[in-house]
C-alpha cells in the first residue's frame, strides 16, 4: 500500500485524447493527449501509485484520477553554474570604472 | 441529466458559462458590427481610480519605490552619442505582495468577485498573475484554483512555470496543471462551471483598471522627484494588459506627452500551440508570442471583449532577443544591487538601448520588475535550456535563433532593438476584425472605432479597407 485516507497526493489524468482535441492544433500537440495533473488528500482508504483514486483538493474541491505521487514536493532549483555569464559582472564593472571616477 | 462534457459542447456553452462568472454582460457595449462602446464598458464596468486605489491600499498593492539606476545609465552613455543617454529609472513592483505588477489587477479582480457573493476565483494563467491572484484571495477569503499551462507531452515542465505553481499554492489555492495546447480554456470553463466560481480573467475591464494606477502613480512620483513627467515609459508586452492599464493611468494623470513604448522578446519561430517548440522557448511570457497575437486580435482573450487593446495606446513596439535579456538581468544585479526578473526585465533590456538615442536630461521609466526565485531565474532557465539542446553563445545577438540557441551580448554595444513595424500590426488588427465579425460594410462607428483602436487615422484605416476590397 503506498497511501492511505487522508494523504496527501498528487493524480493525474487525461483531459482530451487526441481524437477529441480541437482540430485547430499543430501536428505535434494533435498527436498526443491533453493531460491534467493536481494535488489533494486521498478519499480512498488506501491506494497504490497507478490506481484510480478520488481526492479532495486543497479547497475542497473532489477529483478523480490516477494516483502518481506520495507527498509530492517540488524539486525546481537554481539549476547548474552557468559559466557563461560569469563574465558579465566583471565586463559592466570594469566598463563604467574606466570612466575614471 | 448529465450534462454534455464534450470539447464542443463545453465550448458552445461558453458564453453563458462567462455571463455567469464575470457578471458582465457584454451585449449591452456592442453595436452589431466592428465597433464596441470601450470607454462606456471601461466606465459602467470598472473602478474609478480613486477607488481602485483604496481597494489596492487595502491589501498591500501599489505605491511601489521607483529607483534611479545611476550605474546602468553611465554604462549606457559609454555606448551613446555625445549629449545623449537618457536618465533610467525602475519601478520595482516586485515590492508588491506577490512579487509582480500583476497584484494589481488581481486587487481588483478579487475585491468584485468578494463584493458580488461569489465563494471563489478560477484564472487561467501560467504566468506572476496566478500567485497574485492567489494572494489576494487569501487577504479576501476566496477559494482559488488557478489552471496552468505547465508541460509538455513527456511531462517536462518549464521550471519558471513551477516555480509559479509554488507560489500558488503557498497562498493556499489548488493548481491544476496541463500539457500544452489552447484547450486549456475548455479546462477553465469546466471548472468555472462546476465551481461556480468567478473568472478572474486578466483581461476584464477591472483587471487592466487595477493597472491604471501605475501609469498614475508613475506621473505622481516623477512629478515629485523631477518636477515633471518622464519622457518615456517602457512595457513589457504580452496578453496587452500592462501596457493598456498603464497608459491610461499616464493619460489620466494627465501625462499625454509621455510616450508609451511596448518591448517583447522575440521568439520569431516559435509555435506557442506547439507541444515540441514548448520547451525550446527560455521566457514563457513577455514574448512575442502572446505580443504579436493580442496585439493583433485582443479579442482572443477569455471574455468576449478583452480591456486589454495595447494597439489604442502603443507608441512604438520593439523586440530584444533572449540573451540581451538573460545579460541586463545579471547586469541589474551586479551594477544596481537588484536581483528581480528574468521576464520582467524584458522593458529594462529595451530601456537600456533607447536610453542611447535620447537626450541625457530626459528621462526614461522602466515599469516593473518581478520577483525572483527557484526556477524563475538565470541560472536555472539556461540550465533548462541547455537541458533541451539549446545552445548559449556569447557574441551578437542579432544572430540568435529562438529555438536554437541563445546569444548573450559580447558587450553592452551589442544590445539592440529590432522596431515591430506598427502599421503591419494595424493592418493584421483590421483584417482580424473583418474577419471575426464578417461585416459586409464598415459604418462610420466602425470607422471611428478602427482609427481609436488602432491609433492611427482614417486615412490609413480607408487605406486598409481598400486594399481588402471592404466597402465603407
Amino acid at each position: 500500500m503506498d497511501a492511505k485516507r487522508g494523504d496527501w497526493v498528487r493524480i493525474h489524468n487525461i483531459v482530451l485524447k487526441p481524437e477529441e482535441r480541437s482540430t485547430n492544433l499543430p501536428e505535434d500537440t494533435q498527436k498526443v493527449p491533453l493531460e491534467m495533473w493536481t494535488k489533494g488528500f486521498l478519499l480512498d482508504e488506501e491506494a497504490n501509485i497507478g490506481d484510480i483514486v478520488e481526492i479532495e483538493s486543497y479547497i475542497g474541491r473532489r477529483v478523480k484520477g490516477k494516483l502518481v505521487e506520495v507527498n509530492p514536493y517540488y524539486t525546481h532549483d537554481f539549476g547548474r553554474c552557468v559559466p557563461e555569464l560569469l563574465y558579465i559582472g566583471k565586463q559592466v564593472r570594469s566598463l563604467i570604472e574606466e570612466e575614471g571616477e | 441529466m448529465a450534462r454534455d462534457m464534450s470539447y464542443e459542447a463545453v465550448m458552445s456553452r461558453n458564453s453563458e458559462i462567462m455571463k455567469k462568472a464575470v457578471g458582465i454582460d457584454y451585449d449591452r457595449f456592442e453595436s452589431g458590427g466592428i465597433a464596441f462602446d470601450y470607454e462606456k464598458m471601461m466606465r459602467e464596468t470598472g473602478y474609478t481610480l480613486e477607488e481602485i486605489e483604496k481597494i489596492q491600499r487595502e491589501t498591500g498593492v501599489g505605491n511601489t519605490p521607483i529607483y534611479e539606476l545611476r550605474n546602468l545609465t553611465k554604462l549606457a552613455r559609454k555606448f551613446a552619442p555625445p549629449g545623449k543617454g537618457a536618465r533610467i529609472f525602475i519601478k520595482d513592483e516586485a515590492c508588491n505582495p506577490s512579487g509582480s505588477f500583476k497584484a494589481r489587477r488581481a486587487a481588483t479582480s478579487c475585491y468584485h468577485a468578494k463584493k458580488l457573493g461569489y465563494e471563489g476565483v478560477v484564472t487561467a494563467t501560467s504566468g506572476n498573475y496566478g500567485a497574485a491572484v492567489a494572494s489576494q484571495a487569501a487577504m479576501r477569503g476566496l477559494k482559488c484554483i488557478v489552471v496552468q499551462e505547465c508541460y509538455d507531452s513527456k511531462g517536462i515542465g518549464q521550471p519558471e512555470i513551477i516555480e509559479k505553481a509554488r507560489k500558488c499554492e503557498a497562498y493556499g489555492a489548488e493548481v491544476v496543471q496541463l500539457t500544452v495546447g489552447p484547450e486549456l480554456f475548455y479546462t477553465f470553463l469546466v471548472l468555472l462551471e462546476e465551481t461556480g466560481y468567478f473568472n478572474a480573467s486578466l483581461y476584464t475591464p477591472f483587471g487592466i483598471a487595477g493597472v491604471e494606477t501605475l501609469g498614475y502613480e508613475i506621473s505622481m512620483q516623477f512629478r515629485e522627484r523631477e518636477g515633471r513627467d518622464p519622457d518615456v515609459v517602457v512595457v513589457t508586452n504580452a496578453g496587452g494588459g500592462n501596457l493598456t492599464g498603464t497608459a491610461r493611468g499616464l493619460i489620466k494623470a494627465g501625462a499625454v506627452d509621455t510616450k508609451v513604448v511596448g518591448a517583447s522578446v522575440n521568439l520569431r519561430g516559435l509555435h506557442m500551440a506547439s507541444d515540441t517548440h514548448f520547451n525550446r522557448k527560455s521566457f514563457t511570457t513577455g514574448h512575442t508570442g502572446f505580443g504579436i497575437p493580442f496585439a493583433t486580435w485582443p479579442d482572443r482573450s477569455d471574455v468576449p471583449r478583452s480591456a486589454a487593446r495595447p494597439l489604442r495606446y502603443m507608441d512604438r513596439y520593439v523586440m530584444v532577443n533572449q540573451g540581451s535579456v538573460f545579460y541586463m538581468t545579471e547586469v541589474l544585479a551586479q551594477l544596481e544591487g537588484l536581483e528581480r526578473g528574468p521576464a520582467g526585465n524584458t522593458s529594462l533590456a529595451a530601456a537600456f538601448k533607447l536610453a542611447q538615442e535620447m537626450d541625457e536630461d530626459q528621462i526614461i521609466v522602466v515599469q516593473e520588475t518581478e520577483y525572483t526565485g527557484a526556477g524563475k531565474h538565470i541560472q536555472p532557465q539556461l540550465t533548462f535550456a541547455k537541458e533541451n539542446g539549446i545552445e548559449i553563445i556569447i557574441g551578437d545577438p542579432a544572430e540568435e535563433v529562438p529555438g536554437e540557441n541563445i546569444i548573450l551580448p559580447k558587450d553592452p554595444a551589442y544590445i539592440s532593438v529590432e522596431e515591430v513595424d506598427l502599421n503591419r500590426v494595424r493592418r493584421s488588427y483590421i483584417r482580424n476584425c473583418l474577419e471575426n465579425t464578417r461585416v459586409e460594410r464598415v459604418t462610420d462607428e466602425d470607422l471611428k472605432f478602427l482609427v481609436e483602436d488602432t491609433k492611427s487615422s482614417e486615412e490609413f484605416v480607408k487605406e486598409v479597407l481598400d486594399e481588402f476590397g471592404v466597402e465603407y
